[in-house]
């Protein structure tokens, strides 16, 4: 099984220690994992901002360089979302279609994929206060939604409960957008900035010590209005934790 | 509870002494501190409205944000309760969505039947093109019938319509019967809500406008004063008027009625105290059958309110004995929008505002701040249909994080039209310049790996360059509430180089 590594771009320049956790645990599989030197992003921020034709380009680009593998992994809910439901600037050729339907998020394809039942080398005694990212739950159906009336569900607690010492606390409106959104943040500063402390204040009176996701990108903005409101909360993503970070 | 965070209130089950129902609130909300109510949207010609920036003083006014998103999120509450409840929920939704797709592709014909069993029953039908039309309609059978005072029930459709305004430019004066609407009315506001339309007011603010208007104590905010003293006030007003107008919220093809929802009773107060009576109707809300409507009835008031139904369902059959009922039937935009085909499906709607209730933006930013007749998420995918320069930038009032859609009961895939919409407005020039090519250059450096290395080779260019091109502006408007990031040691290419010298990249 081949596996080509996409390392979003955010993750690559502000917390490259997400991309190495995640090379490392799919390698503790024995999995042949390769990282495409020439990829850059998936396009999103163009496409969320409106400009599908300006985001062409830079899909095209991510096509040629993730053709070929049987799975393309990435430790981010919010850019597989984009290549596998959104990324409709580039031509719909068979190469174009067979990448993002093989496009899976870290979580899901441990969880669904290779259906790992253990992480013998980790451990985490922490509380920790679960962060789904909107795009991971509700396009990606990492977990039930709690909008719908279905059966409660959650991959990503899943893999967590696998992790020894690790305690969840629980926080009252956990299905809420802490306020990221992408280009939203700055261009809606004012309410990106609110939601993103009520998120931090909710993760913070559930008694967290650590907010853990499967994406940086929501974490990137909490953790600043985090230090912003001076709070001790950490934050770490889930492929850290499950390749054994102990903190 | 003056102390309390909305978020006390998702850890506090539902008091047994409250009234769990209808448009209560499930825990007491109050705020005791007096502060000037933030007002909505600065609107200025056909200039695309700001949002944000009305967004910004909604937040600056503390009370009225953190009051404004307990309640709303109360509501959501209370209709999770309800959905847990219903085993069906799905599929009521589902069912919800069918007849709706049904009636609006087979519109001119159940329109036709409506028209046809309206007239059987003695209904006078009448079709407005617009909203100028709608309004003519109106004011020549108020002229008909001498009316000089009318009043009507909360409507969106007049809203739409600008019905007031030009009432009172033909010097005919408007009550409102309902409630909120009335105290909106007085401060002359529009709804910031669909179904609450003075729900960013504090009860401060209430007192406030009825000192002003109706001579009330200002420094009394008690709810059961100010809604006596209201009462006492209005309803002589509403006893001796000449003419009563409501909306509809469901209109039944196959036997020419049609059906209004309320928790006040007010829609009855407006259609039964005058021998005229007037419902404006938009051409969406027909529906085939009788044995359609409860699927909706049963979604409405859960969705809007978490209640299991509105105090109120009535059926208008026809003329009150001695008096004229008369339905106008009005367009305004919507058979252009059925053509639209990705947005058709927003005429689904029903207006229970469940979308704002749910929208984390909403909550914050109060439904005036949209400076449009319909805010929030739903408000989103419509309004740029009236007026696509002006609310040009409503569509990126919206992280896509897709509650919205979760919520809707009539399934409307709001947050991927709202996404549709960004697409649409780049696509037809309505985006800011600056924004246009601020994209355009982050497409030209993601799309070569040379330039994008180089300038993310140091920290400190990854810093400048990473949230200028990925989220468009400079790194202040990012740090202006929160921390920067810190930046990294290495990236991680630069890891992978010095950690994996042998790896391919390449497949094999």
């Amino acid at each position: 099984m081949r596996i080509g590594l996409f390392v979003p771009c955010y993750i690559d320049a502000f917390h490259p220690e997400v991309g190495v956790a995640t090379l490392e645990l799919l390698e503790r599989f024995g999995l042949d994992v390769a990282y495409p030197r020439d990829q850059t992003c998936c396009g999103q921020p163009m496409t969320n901002t409106g400009c599908h034709a300006e985001s062409a380009a830079t899909e095209e680009l991510f096509v040629r360089n993730f053709t070929g593998y049987d799975y393309i992994v990435a430790p981010s809910g919010s850019c597989v979302h984009h290549v596998r439901c959104d990324m409709d600037a580039v031509e719909q050729t068979d190469d174009v279609r067979q990448v993002r339907a093989r496009t899976y998020e870290l979580v899901e394809f441990l969880h669904d994929i290779l259906k790992v039942d253990a992480f013998p080398w980790a451990e985490f005694p922490h509380r920790v206060s679960l962060h789904n990212n909107c795009n991971a739950l509700r396009g990606l159906n990492h977990a039930s939604m709690s909008e719908l009336r279905e059966p409660a569900f959650s991959k990503p607690a899943d893999l967590l409960s696998k992790v020894r010492g690790l305690e969840f606390v629980h926080i009252s409106r956990p299905d809420e957008c802490c306020g990221f959104g992408g280009t939203f943040s700055v261009f809606e500063k004012g309410v990106s900035e609110k939601m993103g402390y009520d998120k931090v204040r909710d993760h913070s009176s559930a008694g967290a010590e650590y907010v853990v996701s499967a994406d940086s990108s929501c974490m990137m903005h909490q953790q600043g209005c985090a230090q912003r409101l001076e709070m001790p909360l950490k934050f770490i993503h889930i492929a850290q934790i499950l390749n054994g970070a102990r903190a | 509870m003056s102390g309390a965070q909305g978020g006390d209130l998702n850890r506090n089950p539902p008091r047994p002494d409250r009234l769990d129902h209808a448009e209560g609130a499930s825990v007491p909300l109050r705020s005791h501190v007096r502060e000037a109510q933030p007002r909505g949207a600065v609107i200025n010609g056909n200039h695309p409205i700001d949002q944000a920036e009305a967004a910004e003083r909604f937040i600056a006014a503390p009370e009225h944000e953190r009051m404004h998103d307990a309640r709303l999120w109360d509501l959501r509450q209370k209709r999770d309760r309800q959905m847990h409840g219903i085993a069906e929920w799905e599929d009521l939704r589902r069912l919800a969505s069918e007849i709706k797709e049904h009636a609006l592709t087979h519109l001119d014909h159940y329109l036709e039947q409506f028209e046809a069993n309206a007239r059987a029953n003695g209904i006078h039908v009448h079709w407005a093109q617009d909203a100028d039309e709608h309004n003519a309609i109106i004011l020549s059978l108020l002229r008909d019938h001498s009316v000089k005072r009318l009043i009507k029930s909360k409507s969106m459709l007049t809203e739409e319509c600008g019905f007031r305004d030009f009432m009172a430019e033909s010097g005919i004066e408007v009550v409102e019967t309902d409630l909120g609407e009335r105290i909106q009315q007085l401060d002359d506001e529009a709804p910031s809500h669909v179904v609450v339309p003075a729900v960013h007011k504090l009860r401060s603010d209430v007192a406030a406008v009825f000192a002003r208007t109706l001579g009330t104590d200002p420094d009394d905010d008690d709810v059961h004063y100010l809604t006596e003293q209201q009462r006492e006030k209005t309803r002589p007003l509403i006893l001796d008027a000449q003419a009563g107008l409501t909306g509809a919220n469901f209109v039944v093809a196959e036997t020419g009625t049609f059906v209004v929802c309320t928790n006040e009773g007010n829609a009855d107060l407006s259609a039964n105290t005058p021998s005229l009576q007037i419902a404006s109707i938009g051409i969406e809300k027909v529906i085939p059958r009788l044995e359609d409507l409860p699927v909706f009835v049963r979604l409405l008031s859960r969705s809007a309110l978490g209640s299991p139904i509105t105090q109120y369902t009535s059926h208008f059959r026809g003329p009150r004995r001695g008096g004229e009922l008369h339905v106008v039937l009005v367009d305004n935009g919507r058979s252009e929008r059925l053509g639209m085909e990705q947005f058709w499906t927003s005429l689904k709607c029903i207006r229970c505002g469940a979308c704002m209730n749910t929208c984390p933006v909403f909550r914050r930013s109060g439904g005036l701040s949209y400076g449009a007749t319909y805010a929030g998420p739903i408000g989103l995918i419509i309004d740029p249909t009236f007026n696509r320069h002006r609310y040009s930038s409503l569509p990126f009032s919206s992280t896509l994080n897709g509650s919205c859609t979760n919520v809707c009961p009539v399934r409307i895939n709001i947050h991927e039209q709202i996404a549709g919409w960004r697409k649409v407005l780049a696509e037809t020039h309505e985006l800011p310049l600056m924004k246009k090519v601020m994209m355009r250059e982050a497409g030209h450096l993601l799309s070569h790996p040379a330039l994008y290395r180089a300038a993310i080779a140091t920290a400190d260019s990854a810093l400048k360059h990473l949230p200028r091109f990925m989220v468009y502006n400079r790194l202040n408007t990012w740090g202006h509430g929160r921390e920067v990031p810190a930046p990294p040691r290495q990236t991680f290419h630069e890891w992978y180089a010095k950690n994996r010298p042998t790896g391919q990249g390449e497949p094999t």
